[in-house]
C-alpha cells in the first residue's frame, strides 16, 4: 500500500489531455504565478533603489521556488497526507532547537544556522501546520467532535506558542489562522465558532498585559495615532500612507516615486513594497495587483473544490485562505488599518525563505489539481 | 485506531466544505473591499493632501545667504572682505548614530576636542533639522576626502559660504569691529527670517553699527532632498540681495603709520578730517586679530585676550576715559578770552605755586622745576610753556559754569555721536554734575583742578580730536563720522549745532599760541618741529595716574610704570589751512612732548605727504 504513494495512478477513463499534465502543473495557476513574479520583480527593482542586486537574488529564489513547486507537485496527494506528521515533527523539533541555538536579528531568534544556509523553522510551519491539521481532520468525522477539536488545537498551539516565544507574533498569528481555517473548513459547528469568538474577545486584555511585548503594544498604539511620534514609531506609517496617497489614481510612474526613491519609505523593498507600487502605479496598479491575487485565490479555491479527498480539500482551502490573509494583513498594515506586523506581501516582497515556502504550498495545490478526478466541479 | 472517515459520507463532507469555502470566499471579498476602499480613500479622496505632504517631505526651502556688504577705506582699499570658506556641518536629525558619525569624521579629517566641545554647545541650541557646524575652513584636501566618503557620512554636509575676512588683521580691529556667530541673546532679538541664511552678525565697531545695511536680503532656494537630508537637486531659487558696500573716511596708510608708531605702548589715536568731520584714523593699541572671532574664537585664544594686562579688546579710542591734562588749556584760554575774564594783554607772575584764598595748601605748577615761569606770563606763554598757575588764576575768574558749558560745545562731557557703538561720554564737571554724582557742592578748588584738565575731568581720545578739530575750524561743530559713502552715495558732513561765534582775534591768538607750542624754542613740543616744511599747531598734556601731594616731587624712577603719568597731545595742521586734527594718548608715556607728540608728527606727516601726492596727480592731469 505504501509503494502506491510513489506511483501515480493511470489516468481515469475518458482521460485528461491538458498540457502540463505530464509535469503535474495547473496551467491557470501557473500563469498567474508567473505574471505575479514578473510584476513583483519590476516593482522590486524600483523599490530597492534600482538595484539589480536584489532583483537577481529574488529571481534566483523564485527559480528555486519554482523547482521546489515542480518537485512537490510530482508526489501524489496521499503521499503528503501520510508524511504530514513527519514534516510537522521536524518543524516542531527545529522550533525547539531554535529557541536554544537560534541566531537572530533585532532581538528575535528565528533562524537555524545550517552552515550552508540559514533556515527559518517558522516558515516551514506555515505549510506543515495546515498540512498536519488537514491530515488529522481529513480522517475524522466531520463536523469535528469536541475531542478532535481539542486535539487539533493542541497541534496548532504547540508550534504557535514556540513561535510567540521567539518572539514573532506576526508569524504565530498567521500559523494559528492557517490551522483554524482547516477547522473552519472542516465544518466546525456554529456553537464552537461563537464560543471561540467570545473567548477571543475575552483573551484580548490578557494578551495585551501578559503576552505582547512593549514594542508590539507600541505598534498598536501607533496605529491609533501615528502623529504622536512622527519621527519614531509613527514614521513608517506616516511615510507609507503618504506614499500611497500621493500616488493618486495613475501613480508617479515606474522608478519615479519620490517617497521610495528618496528613502522616506522604510523597508520599501520588503514589507512595505505595496506602498512603492501604490505610489508609482497608483490605484490602477493596486487594483491590478488585487485582481491578480483574487484570480490566484479563486483558482486555488476551485482546486480545493475539485479535490478528491477530504485532506486535499482542507489543505487546499486552508492554503488559499492563508494566502489571502497574507495579502490582506500586508495591505492593511501598510495602509494603516492594522498594526505593523512583519508580514511580507506574497510573491512581491523581497525575501528568499518566504518565496520558497509559498511555492511549496503551490506545489501541493498543483498536486491536488492534477490528481485523477472522479467528479469535477467547474467554476 | 478508529478511522472516522471510513464511516463518513463523501458527498456530505463535500457539501459541508463547499458551504464553508463559500462563506470564507465571501468574507475574503468583503475584507478585500474594505482594504480597497482604504486605498481609494488615500489615493483618490485624500490624494491632494498626501501629494502635498509628499512634496513637503522632499522639497525644502533653504535660505540663500546674501553676501555681506564690503567695507573700503577712502582710497578704495578693502578693509572687510568676504571669502569662500568651506565648513562641515551635521544635521542631527539626519544621522542615525551621532557618536559613530563623529568618530568616522575624525578618522578622516582633523577634528580637535575644541571643535567637538563647541559643536556640542551649538548642538544644544539649534533648531530641529538645522545644520550645526563642526569644522570651519576645510582645506581643499579635506573637502576631497569628505566628498569621497560622503556616502557613509549620512547627516554630514560640506557647505560653502562666504565668511568675513579682514585683510589688514589687527590694524582696524576696534574701528571696523568684526562679525561673529549669532549668540543666544542676539538670536532672540533679531528677525529670524532675515538671518535665516547666515549665522553671523556684526558684534562691535562698524560691523555692528551698520549691521542693517551690510546684511543684505536673504534669498530662497527650493531643493529636493532625500530622507537623510542630502540635496538631490535644486528646483527653483530666488537670489539673495547683497548687502550695501561702505566706504569709510579711514586711510589705511595713516592707520598703518599710527598703529606702528605706538610700538609696544598702550594708547589711542584719533585723526579727523577738519573739513568734513570724517575720521581719518582711529587706533587703539594694542590691538588683536579680528579674524579670530569670525567663526568662533577658541577658548584659549579668548582667555589670552581677556586676561592680558594690556587689555587689547578694550577700545581706548572711544571708550578710554582719561584726564585731558594740559591739552585742555588752549580751549580754556579761548573761553576766558571770549568771556572777558582775561584779555590778550593780561599777564601774571608765576612763582611756581598758587594760593587760593582761605586754603593753606598751595597748587603747584607741574611744569616748572623750581621758581615757576616768572614774570609776564600771558595766555600765549601759558599755552606755549604750559603754565599751570596762569590757568589756576584764570579759572577762578571765569568760573566753572562758563568753562563747563563752553567745553561741552567743543565736544567734551557728551557723546560725540560718532557712527560707532559703545562710545563713552567722559566727564565735563559742573555744579549739577557734582551734586548728582557726589552729592556735594562745588568748590573753587574743584575749578582749579579742572583748569589744568585734572580733578573730575575725563575725556576720550576721540573727544580730544574733536575738540582740536573744532578749535582748528574756528568753532565749526561737525559730528565725527566714519562712513564716507554708502553704496556710492556720499554722506554729508553733519553740524551738531550752530557754529560757535567767537572773535577771530581770539581764534588767531590761540592758534598762534598752539603753533608756537611746536615751533617756538620754548614750546613744550618743539622736539617735533625738526624738518617740518609745514606748520603744526598743538598742545601737550600730562595726566596724573596717581595723585602726588603738593610737597612731593613726581619722580618716575620711584614708582611702577603702570602708575606713570599718561602722555597726551592734541594737534592740527597745516596752520594756514587746517585739514587734519589729531588727539592721542600714550598710557604711562610720562610726557606729552616726548611720548605723544612724535606720534602725531608721524601721522600728520603721512597725511601731508599723501595730500601733496594727490595735488600733484591733479596738477599732472
Amino acid at each position: 500500500m505504501y509503494t502506491n504513494d510513489f506511483v501515480r495512478r493511470m489516468q481515469s477513463p475518458g482521460g485528461e489531455r491538458r498540457r502540463g499534465r505530464s509535469l503535474h502543473m495547473d496551467i491557470p495557476l501557473l500563469m498567474i504565478l508567473i505574471a505575479l513574479c514578473i510584476g513583483g520583480l519590476l516593482v522590486l527593482y524600483s523599490a530597492s533603489g534600482q538595484s539589480l542586486f536584489y532583483v537577481k537574488r529574488q529571481a534566483l529564489f523564485m527559480l528555486a521556488g519554482f523547482a521546489a513547486m515542480v518537485v512537490v507537485a510530482q508526489f501524489p496527494v496521499r503521499f503528503w497526507e501520510r508524511w504530514a506528521v513527519l514534516f510537522y515533527c521536524i518543524g516542531l523539533i527545529s522550533l525547539i532547537v531554535v529557541l536554544f541555538f537560534g541566531v537572530g536579528a533585532k532581538g528575535a531568534q528565528r533562524w537555524l544556522d545550517l552552515g550552508l544556509t540559514r533556515f527559518q523553522p517558522s516558515e516551514l510551519m506555515k505549510v506543515a501546520v495546515p498540512m498536519m491539521v488537514s491530515a488529522y481532520l481529513g480522517k475524522r468525522y466531520i463536523p469535528p467532535r469536541f475531542t478532535h477539536i481539542l486535539a487539533t488545537l493542541a497541534l496548532i498551539l504547540m508550534p504557535v506558542l514556540l513561535i510567540v516565544k521567539q518572539p514573532d507574533l506576526g508569524t504565530a498569528i498567521l500559523i494559528f489562522a492557517s490551522g483554524c481555517f482547516v477547522l473552519f473548513l472542516a465544518g466546525l459547528r456554529k456553537r464552537y465558532l461563537i464560543s471561540a469568538f467570545l473567548m477571543a474577545l475575552a483573551a484580548i486584555p490578557s494578551l495585551w498585559f501578559f503576552v505582547m511585548r512593549d514594542y508590539q503594544k507600541q505598534r498598536v498604539l501607533t496605529l491609533l495615532s501615528p502623529e504622536d511620534d512622527k519621527l519614531g514609531a509613527g514614521w513608517n506609517i506616516i511615510q507609507s500612507t503618504t506614499a500611497i496617497g500621493s500616488g493618486g489614481l495613475n501613480g508617479k510612474g515606474w522608478t519615479l516615486g519620490t517617497q521610495s526613491q528618496l528613502n522616506f519609505l522604510p523597508e520599501s523593498h520588503t514589507d512595505f513594497i505595496i506602498a512603492v507600487l501604490a505610489e508609482e502605479f497608483g490605484l490602477i496598479g493596486v487594483l491590478t495587483l488585487c485582481a491578480a491575487y483574487l484570480l490566484l485565490i479563486g483558482r486555488c479555491m476551485v482546486i480545493a473544490l475539485n479535490s478528491q479527498s477530504q485532506f486535499g480539500r482542507l489543505i487546499a482551502g486552508s492554503l488559499s485562505l492563508t494566502f489571502f490573509i497574507y495579502v490582506f494583513v500586508n495591505m492593511s498594515m501598510v495602509s494603516g488599518i492594522l498594526p505593523v506586523v512583519g508580514v511580507p506581501l506574497p510573491l512581491i516582497s523581497y525575501g528568499g525563505t518566504a518565496i520558497v515556502t509559498l511555492f511549496l504550498g503551490f506545489g501541493i495545490l498543483m498536486a491536488i489539481s492534477t490528481e485523477p478526478k472522479r467528479i469535477r466541479i467547474e467554476l | 485506531m478508529i478511522n472516522d472517515a471510513a464511516f463518513s459520507d463523501p458527498a456530505r463532507d463535500r457539501r459541508i466544505f463547499t458551504g464553508r469555502l463559500l462563506i470564507a470566499g465571501l468574507a475574503a471579498i468583503v475584507l478585500t473591499s474594505i482594504v480597497l476602499y482604504r486605498y481609494f480613500d488615500l489615493q483618490v479622496t485624500r490624494h491632494q493632501d498626501f501629494a502635498t505632504h509628499s512634496d513637503n517631505n522632499r522639497v525644502h526651502v533653504r535660505p540663500a545667504a546674501p553676501s555681506r556688504g564690503l567695507i573700503y577705506d577712502r582710497n578704495g582699499e578693502l578693509l572687510a572682505d568676504n571669502r569662500p570658506s568651506y565648513s562641515l556641518s551635521i544635521i542631527r536629525e539626519r544621522s542615525e548614530d551621532l557618536e559613530q558619525l563623529l568618530l568616522q569624521i575624525s578618522s578622516l579629517i582633523d577634528i580637535s576636542s575644541d571643535d567637538i566641545e563647541r559643536f556640542e554647545k551649538r548642538l544644544k541650541r539649534r533648531k530641529p533639522y538645522e545644520r550645526t557646524p563642526l569644522r570651519f575652513n576645510l582645506s581643499e584636501q579635506e573637502r576631497g576626502i569628505l566628498a569621497v566618503n560622503s556616502y557613509r557620512l549620512d547627516g554630514a554636509e560640506v557647505t560653502a559660504r562666504l565668511t568675513r575676512f579682514y585683510p589688514n588683521g589687527e590694524l582696524f580691529a576696534h574701528v571696523i569691529g568684526y562679525v561673529g556667530r549669532i549668540n543666544e541673546r542676539e538670536s532672540q532679538q533679531i528677525d529670524s527670517v532675515a538671518y535665516s541664511g547666515t549665522d553671523s552678525i556684526g558684534k562691535i565697531g562698524l560691523e555692528k553699527y551698520y549691521e542693517d545695511r551690510l546684511l543684505g536680503a536673504v534669498g530662497t532656494e527650493h531643493v529636493e532632498t532625500n530622507a537623510r537630508g542630502r540635496v538631490m537637486r535644486i528646483l527653483e531659487n530666488v537670489s539673495p540681495l547683497p548687502g550695501t558696500n561702505l566706504t569709510v573716511h579711514l586711510d589705511s596708510n595713516l592707520q598703518r603709520v599710527a598703529h606702528k608708531a605706538f610700538k609696544d605702548d598702550r594708547g589711542a589715536l584719533v585723526a579727523i578730517d577738519i573739513k568734513t568731520g570724517g575720521i581719518l584714523s582711529m587706533v587703539s593699541a594694542p590691538s588683536y586679530d579680528p579674524n579670530l572671532f569670525v567663526s568662533g574664537i577658541s577658548q584659549t585664544n579668548y582667555d589670552q585676550l581677556l586676561q592680558s594686562s594690556d587689555r587689547p579688546l578694550f577700545d581706548r579710542a572711544i571708550r578710554g576715559q582719561y584726564p585731558p591734562g594740559s591739552t585742555i588749556k588752549p580751549l580754556f584760554g579761548l573761553i576766558g578770552l571770549h568771556n572777558n575774564s582775561i584779555s590778550m594783554d593780561y599777564s601774571i607772575e608765576d612763582p611756581g605755586y598758587f594760593f587760593m584764598e582761605g586754603i593753606e595748601r598751595p597748587w603747584r605748577d607741574h611744569n616748572s622745576k623750581r621758581g615757576g615761569h616768572g614774570k609776564g606770563v600771558d595766555l600765549a606763554k601759558a599755552i606755549i610753556e604750559s603754565c599751570d598757575v596762569f590757568f589756576y588764576k584764570m579759572s577762578v575768574k571765569t568760573g566753572i559754569d562758563l568753562l563747563s558749558s563752553y567745553s561741552e560745545m567743543f565736544g567734551l562731557g557728551n557723546l560725540t555721536g560718532i557712527d560707532m557703538p559703545g562710545e563713552r561720554p567722559g566727564i565735563m564737571p559742573s555744579r549739577e554734575w557734582k551734586q548728582g554724582a557726589k552729592q556735594e557742592a562745588w568748590f573753587n578748588g574743584d575749578t582749579i583742578n579742572v583748569s589744568i584738565g585734572q580733578g573730575f575731568m575725563l575725556t576720550t581720545p576721540l573727544q580730544l580730536a574733536v575738540m582740536s578739530a573744532r578749535i582748528a575750524s574756528k568753532g565749526k561743530l561737525l559730528k565725527p563720522q566714519l562712513v564716507k559713502s554708502i553704496d556710492g552715495v556720499a554722506t554729508q558732513p553733519v553740524e551738531v549745532r550752530e557754529s560757535i561765534n567767537m572773535s577771530d582775534e581770539y581764534w588767531d591768538y590761540v592758534h598762534k599760541a598752539m603753533r608756537d607750542v611746536v615751533h617756538s624754542p620754548r614750546g613744550t613740543a618743539k622736539g617735533i618741529s625738526n624738518g617740518l616744511n609745514y606748520e603744526i599747531a598743538g598742545k601737550t598734556g600730562t595726566a596724573q595716574v596717581i595723585s602726588i601731594s603738593a610737597e612731593e616731587e613726581y619722580d618716575s624712577s620711584k614708582i611702577d610704570k603702570s602708575q606713570w603719568d599718561h602722555a597726551l597731545f592734541v594737534a592740527f595742521a597745516p596752520m594756514d589751512d587746517p585739514q587734519i586734527a589729531v588727539g592721542l594718548i600714550v598710557e604711562n608715556g610720562e610726557h606729552g612732548s616726548s611720548a605723544a607728540a612724535p606720534i602725531a608728527r608721524l601721522v600728520i606727516d603721512e597725511y601731508m605727504k599723501s595730500k601733496s601726492k594727490q595735488s600733484q596727480v591733479i596738477a599732472n592731469n
